[in-house]
This record gives structure tokens, C-alpha cells and sequence, in this order.
């Protein structure tokens, strides 16, 4: 791989580039969807690639879900590597038979005989003024799928490697794109690898980990910024690839710092936050000062547009959880106390 | 906008099934469908009995406790045996849990077509090995499947086609929809196969459909579509034959009867009277192949008993192999999720290990 650094990339860049290396490098990649031909796909991410690697390879199908992902498993039987997008999180529905019962137990069903190297990109999460049906965090959904890998970057850079690893991956992958972040920029490093599997420290901190992933990860970096004014020191963990978990990671972090806040959009009740509060709380009990948290979003339908601010965790939001982690050890703390 | 385009095979089905041969064995004198050379019609023969043995054998097994469960295809060997026998070596075949005839037809060991019934794995055989795709449980999934396979194939310039199998009832459910109309705009070569045996579970034809056939389903997807005497082995023969080497996608309904209840679990007679069933045992594929190639000095006394015999055998190889207790290693629980095993998983089955230990 070549070693380019540029700056300012946005995230529908990286991922574009992603795509095209990967059709440029494997002529069995294909990848197609609603859209992404002529168009480029409703968020510009296949932009321009149907041009240069012609509409066998990049193409529009007809509008159904379900077919889009189930012709993808027959065509990656027969040993090609289908990208497909899904147009957004909530309209992947109509597919989800398809994935839970055959694109994540085909391996398994036939004993590793059947291999389905097929990626599923789903824009997903809210933030951007969409109305409903257009902010859904699915996530739960897949992760709580054995045989799915699971994973969102938090950065363009991670949106590039994430992208290239998941396509080669002999495993489905669900690739979930915060959509509010398409347009943030960032380095673009084609050179890092840090491992398709591995959680990532974004930020050192010695007080406090705040565990987040996709569109949270901007927030929570905003956050551990803001924090500084309290006089706490934040560590921020980019989880990246949220199936399988990277335990050792994560949890390297809560035992150095006893004190864990998880941050998702997604609704709290049930969804992936809790996996990682039960994962921490089981791995690090006698590190930590106080109860792992979540900030998440409420227990509801995704509200429209001009209430989402409320919905959404917000920076003052994982503030308020960071000072309820009890900071006086003498009173309150777990341990020590 | 302006018709540019006559379709080059016309998509409406005939009023009445295509067929060869009429329910007493004798030729049809206008059919419109080639009749296949003697040798596939001794073949065909050979392998109905064979394939007919093999299905009571196999519910024979339900009652022994040696299967969880099995669906029979009794009375349906004309579509199992028929389509099967079509397909050319390279072609795939895409099944559902009702086709384990289909499957020994095509060549997969008994033992390894009953797995999935038998509780030991969910699939027994490698579909690479027999081009034949994992049983399908989920009805009309497999549909969608065939038709990625096949353009995959046509992607790659291989001259492969699918044969995808499905039910009446699964014409209902939306992946079939969804299917026809990719393979339709894609002109991927499949075969939908419709055994239209009457019911599904207990739910009638009246009841699954307002459609004046199941086969006008491909109309409206631009999918030429075919209607077929599903009891008339020679004609299954013949109109999969042409559609897998048509090119492109093709429905065909084969109109056929379950003799059997849905699986061994099942009391047909809740919904369906032993009228009907009589009627249709007059109707048997078998019988009327018999007919047929006596009357042509195909088949004597001697090759019946012969193909009887092979018939025995087989049953008898059958009840050997699933004699023996398969009792999978709960190591394997873990095995093959991902293609390298995550740490919870390695975890998982340390903590299994000691359990056990
Ligand atoms: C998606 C789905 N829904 C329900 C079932 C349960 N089920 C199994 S077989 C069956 C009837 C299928 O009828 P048909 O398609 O006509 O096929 P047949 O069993 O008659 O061969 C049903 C409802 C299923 N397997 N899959």
C-alpha cells in the first residue's frame, strides 16, 4: 500500500476512495444498489465509479431490499465480493431476514463450506435534518446476529481502512456510516493499518474513559475537550468495530482510569450500550470507582427534525454522566471508600 | 412510451398444462414439447422408483426416531426426479426442505441429504461438490439466491443456469416477488421451479392466491412462464430442459399433489378429504411413466424387478448409515460463526469444555 497522507478528506471521500481501490484491485469486487450508478448514490459515496469501472460492475438494481442482499449471497457463492448500500438504516429492514438468516449463518450452516465476503453499507444514525425513517441506529439488530461483523468509523481515515478490510474480509460485514459525519474532514493515512478488529484509544486521559463509536466519536472528543475546564483528564475509546468486541482494549482503558461513561444515539433501552456496561462491569468490577454509565438516546421513535437536538447525546449531556460518576472516593467510591 | 421490444418467448402460460403423457400412459399426440430420448426415459424411470423408495424410507425414520422430522414428497418424483435429471453438470440447484429426492437424484449421499432432518447438522453435503445450495428452510429466500448466483455466472461468462425449487405457497412471499423481477431485468438464466402440490401446510391454492394460475406470476416481472403437467415426468424433463438453456429466466408451475401429509407432524386429514387423494393416486407419475415405456417395449418385467431391487438396496444402505448414533462434538457449537474464531467465542467454548470435562 502506498503511503499517502492528505489532509481534509471528508468521510463520503474517504469511503469513495475506499470502493475504488478496492474494484481497482479485485475484479471480483462489484457494487451495487439503489442509485449508485448514474448518481452515485444519494450521499455522492460511489460517486463517479460506474463511469470509470462500467455498469457491470457498478450498477443500479431495482428497489427491493431484500433482493439486493439476497442476490448478493447467491453472487458471492459463486465467488464474487458484492458491496451493497442500503439506501438508509431504515429502509435495510425489508433485508433483514435476509442477513439474520442466511448471510450470517450460511458459514455456519454449511460447516465453513460456503464463505459470504459480502459488505453491507448502511448509512446510519441522525443528525442531519432527515425525516423519519432516515436516523435509525440499527445496530443492536446486527450485533446481537452471530456470524455478522459489525463495525463504523468514527473518522475518514478509519472510513478508508474499515472499508478496504471489511471488503476483503472472508466474513459479512454490516458497515455502518454515520451519516451527520459524511461531510466532516479529516487525514486521510492509507498507510495505518491498526487491525479490523481492535478498539481504538483516540485520546489519553487518566479520569474517566468515554466509550464511543461512529457519529459519537466527534462528540465525545468534543466532550473530553470541554471536560478540561472541570479539571478532568477524559479518555476517549473509539470502538470501531463493535462485533466482535475488542475487550482488551476497552478494558485496558476503564481499569486505568476506574470510570466509564458509554455514549450512543441510539435508543438505551435494550441496545448495544448495555453489552458494553455488562462486558466492563464483568471484566473490571473491582477497578472501578462508581457504575459504568450510558448517555443515549431516549426511549423512543426517532423524533422529527426539529427536536432530534433533544434525542441526540449531547456534549453538556456526557458532561452531567461524567459528574455523576461520583468523583468524592471517600463517600461514595466503590472501591476505596 | 412505445413498445420498442416483442418479448422473445411469449410469457403467458397456455390455459392447460403442458404434458407429454396423459394420466393412463399414453403419448399426447399435439404436445408442443419434445419427448426426451429413451435412455432419459429409462433413466427418469430408474430414478423415480429409486427417489419413491428413498422417501418412505425416510419417514419410515421419523417413526424409529432416527429423523426429527421429514417432509415427503411423495407423489411429487416427477417434478424431484424430472427437473433434476434436466440440469446439466455445470448447472446449480437451489432446494427447500421438501426436495431430499431432488437431492439423492442429483447425487448427494442419502446420509448427507438427511443430516439437517436428523438434527446432526443444519447441512449434511458440500454444496461446491454436487452444485447443489444449502436446503432452504425459510420459504422463497432461496430464490433471491439463485438468481445472484446465476447472474454471478453470466458476470463471469460461464454458461451455468440455477434451478431454484419452491412451493405454492411460498409464490406468496415477497423474496419471490422480488426474485422474479431482478432475474426478469437481469435476464439471469433461472428456472423457478412452482411444485404446486395444493396446500401449503393446510392452506389451499383458493386461499393463497386469486391468480388464475401460479404461473401468471412471471407476466407481470417480464419472465416467461410455463405451465406443466407436474405428474408427467417426461414433460417436467422437457420444459426444464429448454428453460435452463434458454438463456434467461423462466416460471414454471408444475401442477402436482403431496400424497403424503406436509411432514411426518402433520394430519392432512384436518384439511383434505381421502376423495382428493384417491384422485390423484390415479394420477401417479410413476405408474404412468410405467405405462408408457411398457407400451414402448422399454420396460419388462425383468429391468421393473432390477430397478425394484436397486430400489431395496438403496433403502437398505439408507437405514444402515442412519443406524448409527451421530452425535456431533459440542466443540463444533463453536466452529465455522466466523471464518477465524473471535476471543468470546474461544472463551465460550473453554468455559463449554470445563463444563463437560
Ligand atoms: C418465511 C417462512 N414462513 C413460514 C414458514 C413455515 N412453513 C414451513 S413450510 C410452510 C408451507 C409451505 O408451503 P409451500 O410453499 O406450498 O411448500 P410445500 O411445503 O407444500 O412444499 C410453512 C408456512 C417458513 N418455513 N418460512
Amino acid at each position: 500500500m502506498t503511503a499517502v497522507t492528505e489532509s481534509q478528506v471528508s468521510m463520503a471521500g474517504a469511503l469513495n476512495r475506499a470502493l475504488a481501490d478496492a474494484l481497482a484491485a479485485d475484479p471480483g469486487v462489484l457494487v451495487f444498489g439503489e442509485d449508485v450508478g448514474a448518481l452515485g448514490g444519494v450521499f455522492r459515496v460511489t460517486d463517479g465509479l460506474a463511469a470509470r469501472f462500467g455498469d457491470e460492475r457498478v450498477f443500479d438494481t431495482p428497489l427491493a431490499e431484500s433482493g439486493i442482499v439476497g442476490t448478493a449471497i447467491g453472487m458471492a457463492m459463486n465467488g464474487l465480493r458484492p458491496v451493497v448500500e442500503m439506501q438508509f438504516d431504515a429502509f435495510a429492514y425489508p433485508a433483514f431476514e435476509q442477513i439474520t438468516s442466511h448471510l450470517a449463518k450460511l458459514r455456519n450452516r454449511t460447516r465453513g463450506r460456503v464463505s459470504l465476503p459480502v459488505v453491507i453499507r448502511v448509512p446510519y444514525g441522525g443528525g442531519i435534518g432527515g425525516v423519519e425513517h432516515h436516523c435509525d441506529s440499527s445496530e443492536a439488530y446486527y450485533t446481537h446476529t452471530p456470524g455478522l461483523r459489525v463495525v463504523t468509523p468514527g473518522t475518514p481515515d478509519d472510513a478508508y481502512r474499515l472499508l478496504r478490510d471489511s471488503i476483503d474480509s472472508p466474513d459479512p460485514v454490516i458497515f455502518l456510516e454515520p451519516k451527520r459525519r459524511y461531510w466532516a474532514k479529516g487525514s486521510l493515512d492509507q498507510a495505518t493499518s491498526i487491525g479490523f478488529d481492535r478498539a481504538l484509544v483516540r485520546r489519553t486521559g487518566r479520569d474517566v474513559t468515554l466509550i464511543a463509536y461512529g457519529p459519537m466519536v466527534a462528540t465525545a472528543l468534543e466532550t473530553a475537550e470541554a471536560a478540561k475546564e472541570e479539571g478532568w483528564d477524559v479518555e476517549v475509546v473509539d470502538l470501531r468495530s463493535l462485533a466482535p468486541f475488542d475487550d482488551e482494549t476497552v478494558c485496558a482503558s476503564v481499569r486505568k482510569t476506574g470510570r466509564a461513561v458509554v455514549v450512543h444515539e441510539a435508543s438505551g433501552f435494550g441496545g448495544y450500550g448495555a453489552e458494553v456496561v455488562a462486558r466492563v462491569t464483568e471484566r473490571c468490577f473491582h477497578h472501578l470507582h462508581a457504575p459504568v454509565l450510558r448517555v443515549t438516546g431516549f426511549d423512543i421513535p426517532y423524533p422529527p427534525p426539529k427536536l432530534e437536538e433533544h434525542h441526540l447525546p449531547s456534549v453538556d449531556r456526557i458532561l452531567d454522566a461524567v459528574a455523576r460518576l461520583q468523583w468524592d472516593d471517600e463517600v461514595v467510591g466503590v472501591r476505596g471508600a | 412510451m412505445a413498445r420498442t421490444r416483442a418479448p422473445e418467448r411469449t410469457l403467458l402460460p397456455g390455459d392447460e398444462p403442458l404434458s407429454l403423457l396423459r394420466k393412463d400412459g399414453s403419448p399426447v399426440d399435439d404436445s408442443p414439447l419434445a419427448m426426451p430420448d429413451d435412455d432419459v426415459l429409462v433413466e427418469l424411470h430408474r430414478r423415480m422408483v429409486v427417489g419413491r423408495r428413498f422417501d418412505t424410507q425416510a419417514t419410515a425414520l421419523t417413526k424409529q426416531g432416527r429423523l426429527a422430522v421429514y417432509p415427503s414428497s411423495r407423489g411429487q418424483e416427477a417434478c424431484e426426479v424430472g427437473s433434476v435429471l434436466a440440469l446439466r453438470p455445470d448447472d446449480w440447484l437451489f432446494p427447500t426442505y421438501r426436495d431430499s429426492v431432488a437431492l439423492v437424484t442429483r447425487g448427494v449421499d442419502p446420509a448427507e441429504t438427511l443430516t439437517l432432518l436428523q438434527g446432526g447438522w443444519h447441512l449434511g453435503y458440500d454444496p461446491y461438490e454436487h452444485r447443489v445450495g444449502p436446503q432452504c428452510t425459510p420459504l422463497a429466500t432461496n430464490t433471491l439466491h439463485a438468481v445472484g448466483f446465476a447472474h454471478a455466472a453470466r458476470l463471469k461468462g460461464e454458461d451455468t443456469a440455477a434451478l431454484v425449487m419452491l412451493g405454492d405457497g411460498a409464490t406468496s412471499e415477497g423474496d419471490t416477488h422480488e426474485a422474479l423481477n431482478f432475474a426478469g431485468v437481469w435476464k439471469a438464466p433461472v428456472v423457478f421451479l412452482v411444485q404446486n402440490n395444493g396446500y401449503a401446510i393446510s392452506v389451499p391454492m383458493s386461499k393463497q392466491s386469486a391468480a388464475p394460475s401460479l404461473a401468471h406470476k412471471g407476466i407481470g416481472y417480464g419472465v416467461p412462464s410455463v405451465l406443466v403437467d407436474g405428474n408427467d415426468v417426461a414433460a417436467v424433463y422437457a420444459v426444464v430442459r429448454e428453460a435452463l438453456v434458454s438463456g434467461g429466466p423462466t416460471l414454471v408451475e408444475a401442477l402436482t399433489y403431496r400424497i403424503e401429509a406436509h411432514t411426518n407432524a402433520d394430519d392432512a386429514t384436518r384439511y383434505r378429504t381421502s376423495d382428493e387423494v384417491a384422485a390423484w393416486l390415479d394420477r401417479d407419475p410413476v405408474d404412468r411413466l410405467e405405462a408408457y415405456l411398457t407400451s414402448r417395449g422399454l420396460l419388462d418385467n425383468e429391468r421393473r424387478a432390477a430397478v425394484a431391487a436397486e430400489a431395496e438396496d438403496f433403502a437398505a444402505s439408507v437405514r444402515a448409515k442412519m443406524n448409527a448414533d451421530v452425535v456431533p462434538s459440542p466443540d463444533e457449537l463453536f466452529e465455522h460463526v466466523y471464518a477465524t474464531t473471535p476471543a468470546h467465542l474461544r472463551e465460550q467454548a473453554a468455559v463449554l469444555r470445563e463444563e463437560l470435562a
